[in-house]
């Protein structure tokens, strides 16, 4: 039993999180969300020089990290300063790639800030569920061709290659059937690039008969999306953990500073004691994000059992220091010029990302019966 | 980061289960499970098995007579003996008294008391609380005036659990009634044969006899009876808070309520299927179970840095928050579990050797009581609000 971090991603957390200090703070953040692409592409080279990208993956796809500890340290930081670089949807895409054969160059470009990826997978009607696919692929002569919708891909307005999921058997909810195909963006993929309410990259896309190439085995595809997306909630819970400690940080500090009837309002019970909960249940989820990042290499059940138990903690205590955050900073906590606002409506946002917590709760009941 | 046991804390596992097969008879595990009424033969037959094998005092340094068990070690036995059904072993004694006396005690004090509470011969209990001073402990006005080699003790001691059983008690008394009124206190050990000293039970809601109030009428204790110096047994307790945190979240009791649980919710049925297959109580049961998973993880992640080394700090305070809001809320869900059969209650049944038919399952006597019986916990050791209190002021900063 050991939960310190090993020298390495000591160093790497030391790294991110001065560069961040140094670099990123809400203001240029508002910035860089207003650059072409949605984020700042010369940052996203200086993460990938400062060997970030990498961190989020094993050397034998190129990195030099992959294990959940890395994705928690990574993430975590990037929670604490809103980074909008596509960090998730490279890591989503990445991880897809890193369970086949025949597609590391694609992933080693990724890793070096080149190449940009993202994972379209969920459906207008899926909502959450993994195995809902509807997107059909078709073998033709020399090539596949995937026709059908995909919405709120993360990533996918300013991505070079999209990794999409298709149909190639069995009915629009089996779990064995499902393809993944890499689908360059031609005029047979229509996209409607757009930002979430938080300020990420994200995007509609329609393929109408679009070429596609098989990546890992037909029907297999199932199996590597569940993969990215047990990663992909590590990542996220993890950015969660970051985006609320510093939403915690920021509403005990303003009841330092903020007086009213004579005393700063920390001196009151009815606020101190709602601060120490929010406190304790940050502990309780880190150890939930502890618990899933520890199992990212377990047997399936376990793995996802995890990860369902935590993206469902990340739910309902995102939801409590979110709004505790903007409550008790009053009128402050609702402008847009006040930094813990946008804090708070990234931890909300979260809770639409790889599931919610009402989904991930009955996913966890249900795992727990097999 | 490593969240796998080794291979040999996992045959220390085996080890702690085989003995537990081996030496925890089915008449005591039976009436822990059932939550019946353990009286204090029971507690000394336990008592007496574990240090028997040299696993009574897993808190204790080998030197002292202890297991010298690392924290994993620790949470190792406590989970299994809770999954076994084996009595929980009294407190005062072993973790409370015993570390204070092993730090601030005289090297007489150590020779003297540590073996006889391994033994068994000596049965402590504590004197904190009072009637004008719970939270507040710092208040409290039993009084201990120094006359030649005697202090002379007059006051009230009150929710002295299990002090109906004590042959000693350790008491937070007032020595002075000067400067600040945390430095007037000292920290005494009173043989409860002393004349003058009575004891009276407190009856609680559930109708047990568990907790007492203890008065002292002019009792003399030989001033050899002092822990550590006069006016320091403020520091002393406090040490006592914050030294013991294995059971603090009370991972293994809530791991066998929870156990339980799932048992009462498979058997109960509603519309003709098991109460577990309906989706609002399967999730009211799993967010309690996600909720007890990630503490366990705080829990170890804490006790493993503690083993380290780190100083104790207000960590206890949020394993005892979060730990006793889990375990009241799997009490909660056992006593709706059983639906209409949480309304009988025999307290004859809670009794061994009790022969009749029970009215409805077996299990389902002790349960509203234990409810009842629970809701202790947020407000003992320091209530869940004082817990609040402290992380305000050392995480805070407020």
């Amino acid at each position: 039993m050991d939960f310190t971090l090993n020298d390495d991603r000591r160093m790497l957390s030391e790294t991110l999180e001065r560069f961040l200090a140094d670099n990123y703070d809400i203001e240029k953040r508002h910035g860089f969300a207003m650059q072409e692409d949605g984020f700042s592409s010369d940052m996203w080279q200086q993460f990938a020089e400062l060997g970030i990208i990498g961190a989020m993956f094993d050397e034998a796809s190129g990195g030099f990290g992959g294990e959940g500890a890395d994705l928690m340290v990574v993430f975590e930081a990037l929670g604490k300063h809103l980074v909008i670089e596509p960090f998730l949807a490279t890591l989503l895409g990445g991880t897809v790639l890193s369970q086949v054969d025949g597609h590391k160059a694609l992933l080693e470009g990724a890793i070096s800030g080149e190449a940009f990826l993202a994972l379209a997978h969920g459906e207008p009607s899926s909502r959450y569920e993994l195995s809902t696919v509807t997107t059909k692929a078709k073998q033709s002569a020399d090539n596949w061709e995937i026709s059908g919708d995909k919405s709120v891909v993360l990533g996918g307005g300013s991505a070079t290659h999209l990794i999409v999921s298709a149909r190639t058997s069995g009915d629009a909810d089996d779990e064995a059937g499902i393809s993944c195909f890499l689908v360059e963006k031609t005029d047979n993929v229509v996209i409607r690039n757009y930002s979430t309410l938080d300020g990420y990259g994200a995007a509609e896309i329609s393929f109408e008969k679009a070429k596609g190439i098989l990546i890992g085995k037909e029907d297999k595809g199932f199996d590597l999306i569940e993969t990215a997306y047990a990663a992909g909630i590590t990542a996220i819970s993890s950015e969660a953990l970051g985006t609320m400690t510093v939403a915690t940080d920021l509403t005990v500090e303003y009841t330092k500073q903020r007086k009213q009837f004579g005393v700063p309002i920390g001196k009151f019970q009815a606020l101190q004691h709602r601060m120490a909960d929010m406190l304790i249940e940050l502990e309780q989820l880190r150890s939930s994000i502890i618990n899933a990042a520890g199992n990212l290499k377990s047997e399936r059940n376990l793995r996802e059992r995890e990860a369902s138990g935590c993206k469902y903690l990340v739910g309902t205590i995102g939801r409590q220091i979110a709004e505790e955050s903007i409550q008790i900073h009053g009128g402050m906590g609702m402008t847009w010029e006040y930094a813990v606002g946008h804090f708070a409506k990234h931890i909300i946002m979260i809770d639409h990302v790889f599931g919610d917590t009402d989904h991930h709760l009955e996913r966890y009941i249900a795992l727990g019966r097999k | 980061m490593d969240l796998a046991y080794t291979t040999e804390e996992n045959s220390f596992r085996e080890e702690v289960r085989k003995f537990l097969q081996e030496n925890l008879s089915t008449r005591l595990s039976q009436k822990v499970k059932l939550g019946n009424r353990l009286n204090k033969k029971d507690m000394t037959e336990w008592h007496e098995t574990l240090n028997a094998k040299g696993w009574l005092a897993v808190n204790w340094p080998k030197q002292y007579g202890g297991t010298g068990w690392s924290a994993v070690q620790k949470h190792i036995f406590d989970e299994e003996c809770w999954a076994a059904g084996a009595p929980r072993t009294v407190p005062f004694g072993l973790n409370m008294l015993a570390p204070v006396l092993m730090k601030f005690g005289s090297e007489e004090q150590k020779a003297h008391y540590l073996p006889r509470i391994l033994d068994g011969t000596d049965w402590w209990c504590q004197g904190y609380s009072e009637p004008g001073a719970g939270s507040d402990l710092a208040s409290l006005r039993t009084s201990a005036v120094r006359e030649g080699d005697h202090y002379i003790v007059n006051g009230q001691k009150t929710w002295t659990t299990l002090g109906q059983y004590a042959d000693w008690i350790f008491c937070l008394v007032r020595t002075s009634t000067e400067g600040k009124r945390q430095e007037g206190i000292s920290f005494l050990l009173i043989d409860m044969n002393t004349p003058g000293v009575t004891v009276r039970p407190i009856i609680l809601i559930d109708g047990e006899h568990e907790v007492n109030e203890i008065f002292f009428d002019n009792v003399k204790v030989p001033v050899a009876n002092l822990v550590g110096e006069e006016n320091k047994g403020w520091t002393y307790a406090k040490y006592l808070l914050t030294h013991e945190r294995t059971g603090t979240a009370n991972i293994g009791n809530s791991n066998a309520a929870l156990v339980k649980l799932k048992q009462i919710a498979s058997e109960q049925k509603k519309a003709g299927k098991p109460l577990s297959d309906d989706p609002y109580f399967a999730a009211r049961m799993a967010k309690v179970e996600i909720d007890l998973n990630a503490l366990k993880t705080t829990n170890l992640r804490i006790l493993v840095e503690a083993d380290s080394g780190a100083a104790a700090g207000p960590e206890s305070s949020m394993l005892k928050v979060k730990g006793t809001i889990i375990r009241q809320e799997l009490n909660d869900l056992a006593r709706r579990a059983l639906g209409p059969y949480a309304l009988p209650f025999s307290s004859e049944a809670m009794e061994e050797g009790y022969n009749e038919e029970p009215i409805g399952p077996d299990y389902a006597n002790a349960i509203a009581a234990k409810y009842f019986n629970n809701r202790k916990m947020s407000i003992y050791a320091g209530s869940n609000e004082i817990q609040r209190e402290i992380i305000t002021k050392t995480k805070l900063g407020l």
